[in-house]
């Protein structure tokens, strides 16, 4: 169970990471515990899974990656883990999940499919589709991006600063 | 970007350090001092290259409940809805997307309750026609990583 310092970390966390020498005594200093508390708390987050990864996300259009899609694939219930593994694999997909279907809408697996152009993503899509033998997706390809941020845990109740 | 900056940010990826001095940790993984290491973080994020520096924590290990959610807009109506979307916090993602649901938005809510109420509001919105809600059950990747070369 997370308490209230628990909380308070992982709020802090979201906020600007500082580039300066000693980065968490300043974020521990900023919440009120001390640098060691801090750490050993990080520390178990992520040895429990709590933190997925500690890192840098990378703005990909200024690194290269100009194109993705949102590709939904309708895969047959018995092959589904088999072949949402398989396309994890490869290196031009950043996420695959599998979703619940609808009846106007079969698609049960989600791929981002990130390349330099839209044909590179749709050459990619087509070798996945045949290396997996898969007849229908649906290739989102974005129009607008209306919001894009990072998610702030545990923020719900407190009053903004 | 030099060729150091792309080894550094390959490393930082994945790999910032829970420690006393981070960076002095990176900067002897890359042979170099720490306040070389400071310098061109600041420098790249100046320059737009880092998105977010930090942890990134697993919702469902958070106790959150998410769900991919794909909306049918009347013609007219995108800004609008789109704007109202984007007001809840708990949304992330939202994309106008090319298909017959053209707006997609993520969402993450503390509880199952929250998000009902979310999406039935949403529904309600004058230039929704149709909205469905995408649960998933596994995540086989989640991976915002690039092999800078």
């Amino acid at each position: 169970m997370m308490d209230a310092v628990d909380k308070k970390i992982i709020r802090a966390m979201q906020d600007e990471f500082p580039l300066v020498a000693e980065p968490y005594k300043e974020i521990a200093e900023r919440i009120g515990v001390t640098e060691l508390e801090l750490l050993k708390r990080l520390q178990g987050y992520k040895e429990n899974g709590q933190i997925r990864k500690m890192g840098a996300v990378l703005r990909h259009r200024e690194v290269g990656f100009a194109a993705n899609v949102l590709c939904a694939w309708e895969v047959p219930a018995n092959r589904l883990a088999e072949i949402a593994a398989k396309m994890a694999e490869s290196p031009a997909v950043s996420h695959c999940y599998d979703r619940n279907t609808m009846p106007d809408w079969p698609y049960n697996v989600y791929t981002m499919i990130h390349g330099h152009s839209r044909e590179e993503c749709e050459a990619i899509a087509a070798k996945l589709a045949a290396e997996n033998q898969l007849t229908n997706r649906a290739m989102l390809f974005s129009v607008k991006e209306w919001k894009k941020t990072s998610m702030r845990y545990f923020t719900e109740n407190v009053p903004l600063r | 970007m030099t060729p150091f900056d792309k080894q550094l940010l390959n490393i930082l990826q994945t790999k910032l350090p829970i420690s006393r001095r981070p960076f002095a940790d990176l900067a002897k993984l890359l042979g170099t001092e720490e306040n070389v290491v400071i310098e061109r973080l600041q420098k790249l994020k100046e320059e737009g290259y880092l998105r977010r520096i930090g942890p990134f924590f697993n919702s469902d290990k958070l106790g959150y409940k998410g769900t991919l959610v794909a909306v049918k807009v009347k013609p007219g109506y995108m800004e609008q809805t789109a704007e109202c979307i984007n007001s809840y916090p708990g949304v992330t993602h939202n994309y106008e997307r090319e298909g017959r649901y053209n707006l997609w938005f993520t969402l993450l809510t503390p509880d199952l309750l929250l998000q009902a109420a979310i999406l039935a509001e949403v529904r309600a919105l004058p230039g929704v026609e149709a909205l469905i809600s995408l649960v998933s059950n596994k995540k086989y990747k989640i991976n915002v990583q690039f092999d800078l070369k």
